[in-house]
C-alpha cells in the first residue's frame, strides 16, 4: 500500500525517519528487496547528476526557442539574490533546457518540471557537502509526498495544469530540502504544503504546445519556491491549513481550471499574438 | 501508483507523452515483427501530428524501430541512424477516425518480406497502448509478456489454445477475444505474468486453425 496521505506518511515516520518509512513502503508494495530499491533511488539522483554535468550551451531545441539561458546565468553571475539562488536558478534552466533539447533528464515528477528537484538538491550537496548518500535519503522523502500529491490530486498538467507540474515538484523538493537540512517530519509537512499553496493556480500553457516556453522558467520559480518554503518551515513557520487538504485544494482548483489552460496550448501565453504566431510558423516549416 | 511512476522514468526529454511513449511505441512494433524493420511508413494523428515535430515524436518513433529504449541518447540522432542502417522511412499526418489525441499507425515491412501494421497510443507518463494490428482490435500495452493470437473464428480455437497453456504451466493473467466477422478471422491476446516459454509458442504456431502467432516481452529484450 502507498501513502495516501501525508497525515499517514508521518504516522509511518513516528518509529523510523521519513525517507525509510517511503523506503520500507516500496519494499512491501513492489516487493523487493532493500538494495533493488536503494540502486533504483541512486541510479536517479546519478542521472540527475549526469543531466546537469552534460549541459551543452550551444544545444538549442527543435523549434530554436530553447538553450543557453543556464550558461548566462552563471557566467554573469548578478548575485541579486545571493551566490546559491543563482546556482539553483542556473540549475534549473540547464536541466529544463536539457530536456527541451532532447537531452537526458528524470522526470521527477514529469518532464516538463524535471529540472525543480536537481536545481535544489545539486547546489545544497555543494554548500553544505551532502554525501549521496544524504542525497538519495532525500529524494525518498520527495518521492513519499509525491506520491500522496499524485494520489489526492495529480501530477499531470492536462489534468491539474501546472500547479501540478511544477507545483508539485516544487513541494516535493521543499520536503526533500527540509529533511536533508534536518527538519522535523512535521516541518517537511509544512514545507510541502507552502510550497503548493504559493504555487496554486498556475495554468499550463505551452506556447505551440511543446515543453519550452513558459516550461523552462517555471522550473526555475518552482525551484526559488521551494527554498522559501523550506526556509520559513524550518524557522518554524507552520501551516494552518494541513498539508493535505492543500493538496486537495489544490485538486478542486486543477477540476475547475478551463481546458485552455491545462496542455492544450489555446490560453495563457499560448494565446498571446505572439505565442500564436511561433506556433503557426512551426506549424508552417 | 508506486514511487518510481513519481520519480523517474530517466528518459531523453522533452515529453513523457509525446518522446519517451512514441519511442516505446516504436519499440513495441519491432518486437511485434520480430526484427528491425527496412521500411517504416508512420502516420501521426492529434496531437501527436499537430505538436510532434517540436517534440521529436517523429525521430521517438523511428529510434524505437531501431531498438532504443526512452533514456537512450541517441534518439536525437535516430533519422540519421536510420539512414545508416538502410531503413527507409515515410512520415506524413492523418486523421484517424475515433483515435486517441496521440496516435499513430505504423506500416512496417521486414528484409523478409513480413508486413505489419499497428496502431497504438500514447496514454501520458511514457505508458503506451497498442488499438490495433493489422486492422483487427487488439488491446494491450506490453507492461505484461503478452501473446497476440490470429485464428480461423470456429469451435474449439480458445480451448485450444488455453489447453497449450495449461498444459505448459503459463498463467494467464488476462485474455480478450476480437473477430472480424462470424467465421472469419478471429484475434486472442493473452497477458501472462510471467514469460511465455518458446516451446508453448512453437507449439501454438503448429496448432491447426492458428494462422499467426506474436509473442510479445519487453522486459525480455531489455
Amino acid at each position: 500500500m502507498s501513502f495516501g496521505s501525508v497525515e499517514s506518511l508521518l504516522r509511518a515516520a513516528e518509529s523510523v525517519p521519513v525517507w525509510e518509512a517511503v523506503l520500507l513502503d516500496d519494499l512491501s508494495d513492489r516487493g523487493v528487496e532493500r538494495e533493488a530499491s536503494w540502486e533504483k533511488m541512486a541510479g536517479l539522483w546519478r542521472a540527475m547528476e549526469e543531466s546537469v554535468a552534460s549541459y551543452d550551451p550551444e544545444r538549442r531545441s527543435a523549434c530554436g526557442l530553447t538553450g543557453g539561458d543556464g550558461a548566462k546565468v552563471e557566467q554573469a553571475q548578478i548575485g541579486l539574490c545571493g551566490p546559491v539562488l543563482t546556482a539553483v536558478m542556473a540549475t534549473a534552466l540547464k536541466v529544463g533546457e536539457c530536456n527541451a533539447c532532447m537531452g537526458r533528464i528524470v522526470a521527477a515528477p514529469t518532464a516538463g518540471a524535471s529540472g525543480v528537484l536537481p536545481a535544489v538538491l545539486l547546489p545544497m550537496k555543494e554548500k553544505y557537502g551532502f554525501t549521496d548518500e544524504d542525497m538519495v535519503r532525500s529524494l525518498y522523502v520527495a518521492a513519499g509526498f509525491g506520491q500522496v500529491i499524485a494520489t489526492r490530486a495529480s501530477i499531470a498538467g492536462a489534468e491539474g495544469g501546472c500547479q501540478a507540474e511544477v507545483g508539485s515538484a516544487s513541494a516535493m523538493a521543499a520536503a526533500a530540502l527540509v529533511s536533508l537540512l534536518g527538519g522535523t517530519p512535521e516541518q517537511m509537512a509544512w514545507a510541502c504544503a507552502t510550497a503548493l499553496q504559493n504555487l496554486m493556480g498556475l495554468v499550463c500553457d505551452p506556447v505551440a504546445g511543446l515543453v519550452e516556453l513558459p516550461c523552462v522558467k517555471r522550473n526555475v520559480i518552482g525551484a526559488v519556491n521551494a527554498l522559501t518554503a523550506a526556509e520559513l518551515a524550518l524557522a518554524g513557520v507552520g501551516s494552518p491549513i494541513p498539508c493535505d487538504e492543500v493538496i486537495d485544494a489544490m485538486r478542486a482548483v486543477g477540476d475547475v481550471l478551463p481546458a485552455a489552460l491545462r496542455e492544450t496550448g489555446g490560453g495563457g501565453l499560448a494565446a498571446t499574438p505572439t505565442g500564436r504566431r511561433i506556433a503557426e510558423e512551426l506549424l508552417g516549416r | 501508483m508506486n514511487i518510481f511512476d513519481i520519480m523517474g522514468p530517466i528518459m531523453v526529454g522533452p515529453s513523457s507523452s509525446h518522446t519517451a511513449g512514441a519511442v516505446r511505441i516504436g519499440l513495441i512494433t519491432r518486437h511485434l515483427l520480430g526484427s528491425q524493420p527496412v521500411s517504416a511508413q508512420l502516420l501521426l494523428h492529434g496531437s501527436f501530428a499537430a505538436t510532434g515535430k517540436g517534440h521529436g515524436t517523429d525521430r521517438a518513433l523511428v529510434a524505437g524501430l531501431l531498438d532504443m529504449a526512452p533514456d537512450d541518447p541517441r534518439i536525437p540522432r535516430a533519422f540519421a541512424l536510420a539512414r545508416e542502417a538502410g531503413m527507409e522511412l515515410n512520415i506524413s499526418t492523418a486523421v484517424l477516425r475515433g483515435a486517441h489525441p496521440n496516435t499513430v499507425l505504423l506500416r512496417v515491412g521486414d528484409s523478409q518480406g513480413r508486413e505489419m501494421e499497428v496502431n497504438a497510443s500514447s496514454l501520458g507518463g511514457g505508458r503506451v497502448r497498442v488499438n490495433a494490428i493489422d486492422g483487427m482490435e487488439a488491446t494491450f500495452t506490453g507492461d505484461y509478456p503478452t501473446l497476440i493470437i490470429r485464428n480461423q473464428d470456429k469451435p474449439g480455437a480458445v480451448a485450444e489454445v488455453t489447453g497449450i497453456l495449461s498444459r505448459r504451466q503459463v498463467n494467464i493473467a488476462t485474455m480478450q477475444l476480437y473477430r472480424d466477422r462470424r467465421g472469419g478471422l478471429a484475434v486472442m491476446v493473452l497477458e501472462s505474468d510471467q514469460p511465455i516459454w518458446a516451446e508453448a509458442v512453437e507449439e501454438l504456431r503448429a496448432s491447426p486453425g492458428i494462422v499467426r502467432v506474436t509473442y510479445l516481452d519487453m522486459e525480455g529484450g531489455h
